[in-house]
């Protein structure tokens, strides 16, 4: 009898053709996270040993790709076993007299003598001679033994959710723009939930920010690779950006130049890391740089399609998030941030596209994108277990 | 001196990235955020945690021994002060001592009432607003243009029933030393015209060192100071209490510090105090003098900025030696700040400015300045390290950077 940790992948069983490309990414995110498990690759589970299940919580609620798992004893496949194996659980739920009770059974191999519903009755009556107290109950048990029957027998009274989506590396890669923010890093998250790995950029203009707030971003990308694996941060300095953008564009176009600005250095960060997409926090309406008008002059500065998870949340909903993925306490910290010396006192708030063209006429832009490019430093912030 | 360039060379930060003239270096003047710890103090920290094994509580030999060492650095803190040893009570700090004082004089007198002045530092000033709103009477006594309490408007303030008069010694942001001795002889007119003389405290965190005083002279009955404002440990002060003034105990669980603070007093960081404190009381004459004389090369530097307003007077009588305050209006003081640190110089704003809200000083607020200038001023503080060369280039640094950002001024 072993203890294991027996891991379902729901949405990923079902895209036939890729699978074990799928699986194999799942199996190496998770080598990765546990590297003192076990990680045995079988059938449609994936089954972790030498694991603490509690351990194994903690990295499996943060794993994409984990549909649902479950702490198990492994036995052979043989009716002695699998109830020594159930006598155990169900004991370690410590059930009083009036206990209610049910065995659910899965047959998969076939070559085993009785069929599900034959074991769901046996294993339950023998339950109920080894616990005299206990009351059989089809709906809503309080205790409710799974027992599935492969090659070995796996049995179990707890199913735990994952969180779903598909392993990060089998999405391709994205870079995204990373402020010190609520939205941006729920945006990253979203998308490496759909398997995307991520290349986040920050824009770090001292003297205009500060040292805490660059060690804010660093500290936000140490929580976001708890999910999604370790990520290389790229800080670009801004403030040379700021600068001529306050003294060569009339000032309602301030934002949406900058934002411009952001995309084209993010784009040749996607060059460089082989990424083929862009991210932003950006949801609709939330601020003047954010109306439909505004995205759109924003989003026309690159070739890249800008990918917005956020776009169709309110405040609410991100910060709902951002409270589970663990980034909320980080993006909240009160830290000095002087950028409303770039920010106009009346942004135009349905820039044109033709506005913006024009604005950037005599900018420079092309040079100050090398200037950032020239000064990016490249970090690789270590995961630190989430408080969330 | 030469020992206290030593300690701080081995404590300078990481340099600066130098924009100016090639130069990386690095000049900290924020000694009134914190100064570098003397090697003296080092040693003596060193020594209480190595050789002071015993709580002085304890009944044994060793508890003998802590005890006694304990009352050794008391007699010490306490002769730096002009005061006895039983009038000295530690504590964490200057914001602990601080809030002793409000609290311990306002919780021992039945419906007291509570002047403080309108830029003391926060420690002060937030005890007093609890007290506001626990419905004790607290009045704010307001201070003139150049930083000074109006001593017309507090002959004004005083009423039969005030329990506590507080006024900082030196003010921690522009550094003008507040005339306490005038304040003493109003209350003494108080008590003669209502039998009953309210309670001086004042806080002389800045002061400390750097401007002579004794306890006694000031006629203050309640004294905060603190370690490492002097090169001392940071986390240790003391309040000096005169000797028959009552007062509320602010850590209760142990009789230590004649019942007023509880728990197991911070030996080494008590020894390090002392340390300090003697070297500053062997050492002030000189070191004032040579502060001084940087104070006024610094000033003089600066002159010809046209940006510059000072919110520091430059009368020497009646400012400390060490703390210079300026406002660039219309720049954002953070800025400053985080553009001299490019080139190596550390200084502070007097106020913090939290997300996209500034927060203006209060201090200069209360001084009567705009939004707009108290929002952009930083404050220069120096100690026993700074030399002729970093004052000299701090003023080279501060007119470059001047100079870069000036297109960024908001006018």
């Amino acid at each position: 009898m072993e203890r294991v940790v027996l891991v379902r992948y729901g949405e990923i069983g079902l895209k036939r053709g890729n699978r074990p490309v799928f699986v194999a990414q799942l199996v190496r995110n998770l080598r990765r996270g546990l590297p003192a498990a076990r990680v045995d690759n079988r059938f449609d589970r994936i089954v972790l040993r030498d694991v603490d299940p509690a351990v194994a919580a903690e990295r499996l609620r943060r794993t994409f790709g984990v549909a649902s798992w479950s702490p198990a004893l492994e036995v052979a496949p043989d009716l002695e076993e699998i109830e020594a194996a159930a006598r155990q659980l169900v004991a370690e739920r410590h059930p009083s007299p009036g206990t209610t009770f049910k065995v659910e059974s899965h047959r998969r191999d076939k070559s085993f003598a009785l069929t599900s519903p034959e074991l769901d009755r046996e294993l339950g009556s023998r339950l109920m001679v080894h616990f005299p107290g206990l009351v059989a109950r089809m709906r809503d048990p309080q205790v409710h033994v799974w027992v599935e029957v492969r090659d070995r027998a796996y049995v179990y009274t707890e199913v735990h959710p994952g969180p779903g989506g598909l392993p990060v590396g089998t999405g391709g890669r994205a870079v995204a723009l990373l402020s010190g923010g609520i939205d941006s890093p729920v945006a990253i998250w979203m998308v490496a939930k759909r398997g995307v790995q991520v290349t986040p950029v920050h824009f770090h203009a001292p003297p205009f920010t500060s040292e805490r707030s660059r060690q804010k971003v660093v500290r936000l990308v140490e929580v976001l690779a708890e999910w999604c694996g370790p990520m290389d941060l790229w800080v670009v300095p801004f403030a040379h950006v700021q600068r001529a953008v306050r003294q060569r564009v009339p000032e309602p176009l301030w934002t949406v130049t900058m934002r411009r600005v952001m995309m084209r250095v993010a784009e040749r960060v996607a060059e460089r890391v082989g990424a083929s997409a862009l991210v932003t926090g950006e949801s609709l309406g939330q601020v003047a740089s954010q109306t439909l008008e505004a995205i759109a002059a924003i989003g026309l500065a690159t070739r890249l399609p800008v990918l917005r998870p956020l776009v169709g949340m309110d405040k609410l909903e991100i910060t709902a998030l951002a409270q589970r993925v663990g980034t909320y306490e980080v993006s909240t910290q009160p830290y000095e941030d002087c950028c409303t010396l770039f920010v106009p006192r009346h942004p135009r708030t349905r820039p044109t596209l033709q506005e913006a063209e024009e604005a950037e006429r005599t900018l420079g832009t092309q040079a100050l994108v090398e200037e950032a490019l020239a000064g990016a430093e490249v970090v690789t912030p270590v995961a630190a277990v989430a408080r969330s | 001196m030469e020992a206290a360039e030593d300690s701080c060379a081995r404590w300078r930060p990481s340099c600066g990235r130098g924009t100016i003239t090639g130069a990386v270096r690095s000049v900290y003047l924020d000694h009134s955020a914190t100064s570098p710890a003397l090697p003296e103090v080092v040693d003596a920290v060193r020594h209480a945690l190595e050789r002071v094994h015993g709580n002085p509580a304890s009944l044994h030999r060793l508890g003998v021994e802590a005890e006694r060492f304990l009352e050794e650095a008391r007699s010490t803190v306490a002769a730096g002060l002009g005061a006895e040893p039983p009038e000295v009570v530690f504590t964490s700090g200057g914001t602990e001592a601080n809030n002793l004082a409000v609290f311990g004089v306002a919780w021992a007198r039945s419906s007291p009432h509570v002047i403080v002045s309108a830029f003391e530092h926060s420690s002060v000033l937030e005890p007093a607003r609890r007290l506001r709103q626990l419905g004790v009477q607290v009045d704010f006594l307001p201070v003139d243009r150049d930083g000074f309490v109006r001593l017309d408007a507090l002959a004004d303030l005083l009423r039969p029933n005030t329990a506590l008069v507080s006024v900082v010694l030196v003010n921690n942001e522009v550094g003008t030393l507040q005339p306490v001795a005038q304040v003493a002889a109003l209350l003494d007119e108080a008590e003669s015209r209502w039998g009953r003389r309210p309670l001086l405290h004042t806080d002389a965190v800045q002061a400390l060192g750097h401007v002579p005083f004794r306890v006694r002279d000031l006629r203050a009955d309640l004294v905060t100071v603190s370690a490492h404002k002097l090169g001392g440990p940071k986390g240790v002060g003391a309040l000096y209490v005169r000797r028959g003034v009552h007062l509320q105990p602010s850590v209760l669980g142990g009789d230590q510090e004649r019942g007023l603070r509880g728990g197991t007093p911070n030996l080494p960081g008590i020894a390090g105090f002392a340390a300090a404190l003697r070297f500053w009381t062997e050492q002030g004459d000189r070191l004032r003098g040579v502060l001084r004389a940087l104070w006024a090369k610094l000033r003089a530097e600066l002159a010809s900025c046209p940006d510059v307003r000072w919110n520091t007077p430059a009368e020497e009588q009646r400012t400390a030696p060490h703390i210079l305050n300026l406002s660039v209006p219309g720049l954002r003081g953070e800025v400053l700040v985080h553009r001299l640190e490019e080139d190596g110089v550390y200084v502070s704003t007097g106020s913090a400015c939290h997300s996209r809200r500034a927060h203006p000083s209060h201090v200069l607020l209360a001084m009567g300045r705009t939004e707009v200038e108290a929002t952009s001023a930083v404050r220069l503080s120096l100690g026993p390290s700074t030399t002729d060369e970093d004052v000299a280039y701090a003023a080279q640094a501060l007119k470059a950077a001047l100079e870069d950002l000036r297109p960024l001024v908001q006018r």
